[in-house]
């Protein structure tokens, strides 16, 4: 057991049985004990600006008695606050309409085996450790300036229901996401890992400032539809929202997902998982009702072969749980939070001179005859889920590619297009042979990501409009 | 409870006798509420309580900040040590930090309030939610959504220069949307918008919405869309629905007008921004009907407080006149950094962040017209109204919005439906365009902004009124 985890299992098993007791017989009723440890050292301007840390334990209880459900959550977590959560939270199932889309609790089921145990040491570092991450990523950056943040973060959860089933997890993650700044350009770099020595802030901030060296002074484009190799950092954002959209049960059920199933929606050279067991960790082996989270092949070869699923839309679907429950999946469904999208093979790159991020990519640039390069996608937007239509922008470097060459750097564009239409068979050119490990900015997701290149990627603007 | 004050003394006090030059303590107390149906059912009723504090100290040049939910005497001092601990490691990689003077404000303040929201039975409030959404779905919506949310917030704020103050706020607010599934295509229709409408109201605010009354009209509309033809493309005449211009203000002004990020001190993440510092008070923004004003005093928008989370009283103050840039959204320390005078615009989302420069309410004041007006002077364009999609650039400049319905203007009349309204711009060439506003203002609250990391969610309002602009690119596809 990891540290601290024995008290959160103890709370767990003591706010079930208060509820049981309080609320009477039958109910469907389950706790989850969650201690954060999150810590941040942000930087700008070549300085640290904001640099944070806090410990955070809440406890949730959810119960469903007499065809009424109620979820309270509380970060009071003495005595006194246990016994007002079970109180509110019976006043309210009392009280709340009929859920009639109940799916009941998970049973007894074990989790899959973890890989490795969890690097406490990544998760407990102190401002110090991480402060010399930030000062090697601004060392390296050179004249130019810095900016991004430095995070580490170590959670333990503990759940349990009425059903008999109990687990407990540790996750421990670590990240590095930064930028370097020229008057006319910025370049990006970002990594993550379950453990901080894998990160090496002095080489992403030479990666970043390479990368904003090489964009400086960039020259408009016309918009229109261009061929593209999209760098790992802008395909993580194609998995997210392929995932989230898409890959999504609820979704899927209420017909608003582009996805069918067996389907050969995407080239064949296309094959995307949600793997828990692989990349930086966004969550325990367990989701927020219980359910184990195992490797869920999403595509394979270009074929559409499953979404994720809570209890909820799994009742719905006919199916059972992927195990992929959160807070909000009773409402917004059930996604992928561990996408990866399968390398040719998987080899180490090497650093390569000029603006690419690495071997990988400069061997898709190669084939390009004329196209561009894109570091970073940019408040992408969905206009409508159906055909998955996004916009967004480009940033943080776009190239012009001919002849194989990288010959220009070019402001950035805004495009509005169909993700899974700009990966269907046919429109898949090439897949890098390595793909890096990201943590989401925005939330609890990791994604492993290679490089792209697509045979099209609609530009529907400018820099001046 | 004077308890958290004497909690938030005791981090302060401590942060100090470890080498702080500057500390301040934030306890806050929140309850939360929300509740989600579906085609006339319930399919989620969440409740929530979080209590801890938020240290910040300044050592030396840097600062740190450290946040726990144990108010216990041992637990606050060390919180207290820790941010102070923190501070220090900053200073490996130091730069300057400061914060502009202040006077230590002591004082109450709580939101106007007619009607408990928490004290509404959740019983009332489903039968609200599943009766609108029933009757969505009976008139032919395939999916049917209705949400109300609730915050009831109090905190409790001392500084290391003598200020004092407690506040208790609260909000509320909720919407319904239906929606139609084509072949290839979803349609939406909201009420009062997509996100619904929030304030710093009771649950009055939301008995006003009247949701069940517009629930078959938005039902019928949404599936009208799927039959009707696409938003035509090019260089028009376009007028947007008031809910459409707040979230326009919101992204093309108001974060744009955000000291942090015209500092830098956002570049990774959220964006820098479009606007130089030398050009205070000379740059034309927009035409001369483009009066911005950030006011936190605004009587129930969502954006309204009594102090800002550094202890700053809440004011008013012009962003934008008659056209030209004048203000920005600033705090102490941000402030100090650019040379300017004034805060009053730093909130955290809760006892577990930093406090960061915010938007408060930022809005537009009233025009000459009416919407009725304005249709009538136009000959040919685009009515586009309730936003259904943003995305703007990270120096708040090129945008696309899409919105739920928009309706052909011709010769003076709204005319046929046209489904995927999109536009296309670039912020001060749109808003110099603008040139005729109506007066109907009304302060729409955006209970989801995001920015910070760790991430924080806002709570901005926006007062705006529907608003004519010219030769503007409509009709943007994929």
């Amino acid at each position: 057991m990891s540290p601290d985890t024995g008290a959160r299992t103890e709370t767990a098993e003591r706010v079930l049985e208060a509820a049981r007791t309080a609320v009477g017989g039958s109910a469907d009723v389950d706790v989850t004990v969650e201690h954060e440890h999150l810590a941040l050292t942000r930087f700008a301007n070549s300085y640290i600006h904001q640099n944070v840390a806090s410990d955070t334990d809440t406890v949730t209880l959810r119960i469903h008695a007499d065809g009424r459900t109620a979820v309270n959550a509380t970060t009071v977590t003495d005595d006194a606050g246990l016994a007002a959560l079970v109180e509110r939270t019976v006043a309210a199932v009392r009280l709340s309409p009929a859920d009639p889309g109940w799916a009941g609790l998970s049973s007894r089921a074990p989790l899959p085996v973890a890989s490795a145990e969890p690097d406490l040491a990544t998760g407990g570092a102190g401002p110090e450790a991480r402060a010399e991450q930030v000062k090697a990523y601004v060392d390296a950056v050179g004249d130019l300036t810095a900016a991004g943040f430095y995070r580490n973060r170590l959670v333990v959860t503990a759940y349990t229901n009425s059903e008999g089933q109990a687990l407990h997890g540790t996750v421990v993650e670590a990240a590095i996401d930064g930028i370097a700044k020229t008057a006319s350009s910025d370049g990006a770099s970002r990594q993550a890992s379950r453990r901080m020595s894998d990160l090496n802030g002095a080489a992403l901030g030479a990666r970043a400032a390479a990368k904003a060296l090489a964009s400086r002074d960039p020259v408009e484009i016309e918009p229109g539809e261009y061929e593209v190799v999209l760098e790992p950092t802008a395909v993580s954002d194609v998995l997210w929202v392929l995932g989230g959209y898409g890959f999504n049960g609820k979704s899927l059920t209420e017909g608003t997902s582009f996805v069918r199933l067996g389907e050969q929606q995407f080239d064949p050279s296309v094959s995307l998982v949600d793997d828990p067991l692989s990349g930086p960790a966004a969550g325990p082996l367990f989701d927020s009702e219980g359910t184990p989270r195992d490797r869920l092949e999403l595509v394979r070869d270009g074929v559409t072969r499953a979404v994720a699923h809570d209890r909820r839309s799994a009742r719905e679907a006919g199916v059972t749980s992927t195990g992929h429950a959160g807070a909000s999946s009773a409402v917004e469904g059930a996604e992928p939070i561990n996408v990866r999208l399968e390398p040719t093979v998987d080899l180490t790159p090497t650093e390569v001179e000029g603006p690419a991020a690495d071997s990988s990519v400069q061997a898709l640039v190669a084939q390009v005859r004329r196209g561009l390069l894109v570091t970073d996608h940019w408040y992408t937007r969905c206009l409508d889920p159906r055909r998955l239509v996004m916009t967004g922008l480009t940033r943080n470097g776009v190239w012009l590619i001919e002849n194989g060459e990288i010959t220009r750097p070019v402001k950035n564009l805004r495009f509005t297009q169909s993700y899974p239409e700009a990966l269907a068979p046919g429109r898949v050119l090439g897949i890098g042979t390595h793909a890096p490990a990201f943590a989401s900015k925005y939330g609890a997701y990791s994604a492993m990501a290679p490089a792209l290149r697509l045979a099209g990627w609609n530009f529907t603007g400018g820099a001046s409009g | 409870m004077s308890s958290y004050l004497d909690a938030a003394d005791q981090a302060v006090e401590h942060a100090l006798a470890l080498g702080a030059r500057y500390a301040d303590a934030r306890v806050m107390h929140r309850r939360t509420e929300s509740m989600s149906a579906r085609n006339g059912a319930v399919e989620a009723l969440d409740q929530g309580e979080t209590v801890g504090i938020g240290v910040r100290a300044l050592v030396g040049s840097s600062w740190g900040f450290f946040a726990t939910p144990h108010l216990d005497a041992s637990s606050v001092r060390a919180a207290g040590r820790q941010a102070v601990e923190i501070a220090r490691a900053s200073s490996r990689v130091p730069g300057p930090a400061s914060m502009i003077p202040a006077d230590p404000e002591v004082g109450s303040w709580a939101s106007e309030c007619e009607v408990d929201p928490l004290e509404v039975p959740v019983s009332d409030k489903g039968d609200l939610l599943t009766a609108a959404t029933a009757v969505m779905r009976d008139q032919g919506a395939d999916i049917a959504t209705g949400v109300y949310q609730i915050w009831d917030t109090r905190k409790w704020f001392v500084s290391s220069e003598g200020h004092r103050i407690d506040q208790h706020i609260r909000e509320c607010g909720g919407g319904i949307s239906a929606t139609a599934v084509g072949e290839r295509e979803t349609q939406v229709r909201s009420y009062p918008s997509r996100r619904g409408q929030y304030g710093t109201r009771g649950w009055e605010l939301v008995t006003e919405l009247d949701l069940a009354a517009h629930a078959a009209r938005i039902a019928d509309e949404a599936q009208a869309l799927l039959r009707a033809p696409q938003c035509p493309s090019g260089q028009t005449t376009l007028i947007l629905g008031g809910e459409q211009l707040a979230l326009q203000i919101h992204e093309s002004v108001g974060h744009a007008i955000e000291l942090d990020r015209i500092l830098g001190w956002e570049a990774a993440y959220a964006g820098t921004s479009w606007l130089d510092l030398d050009q205070l008070g000379s740059l034309r923004y927009g035409s001369e009907l483009m009066n911005i004003v950030i006011d936190a005093t605004y009587p129930g928008a969502l954006g309204s407080f009594g102090y800002d989370d550094e202890g700053t009283k809440a004011g008013k103050r012009d962003a934008v006149r008659n056209g030209i840039w004048t203000g920005v959204l600033a705090g102490r320390e941000s402030a100090a950094v650019a040379g300017l005078d004034y805060g009053g615009s730093v909130r955290s989302m809760d006892w577990s962040r930093l406090p960061i420069v915010r938007m408060t309410n930022v809005g537009l004041e009233p025009g000459p017209h009416t919407l009725d007006e304005i249709i009538a002077a136009t000959d040919d364009g685009v009515f586009m109204d309730l936003n259904r999609s943003w995305s703007i650039d990270d120096k708040r400049l090129n945008f696309q919005f899409g919105c739920e319905v928009g309706y052909e203007v011709k010769n003076g009349k709204l005319g046929r439906m046209v489904k995927n309204p999109t536009y296309t711009g670039i912020g001060p060439t749109f808003w110099q365009s603008m040139d005729m506003l109506s007066d109907e203002i009304v302060p729409w609250g955006t209970p989801n902004c995001g920015k910070g990391q760790p991430g924080q969610v806002g709570h901005t309002g926006h007062p705006a009124a529907p608003a004519r602009f010219q030769n503007v690119r409509v009709g943007v596809r994929g």
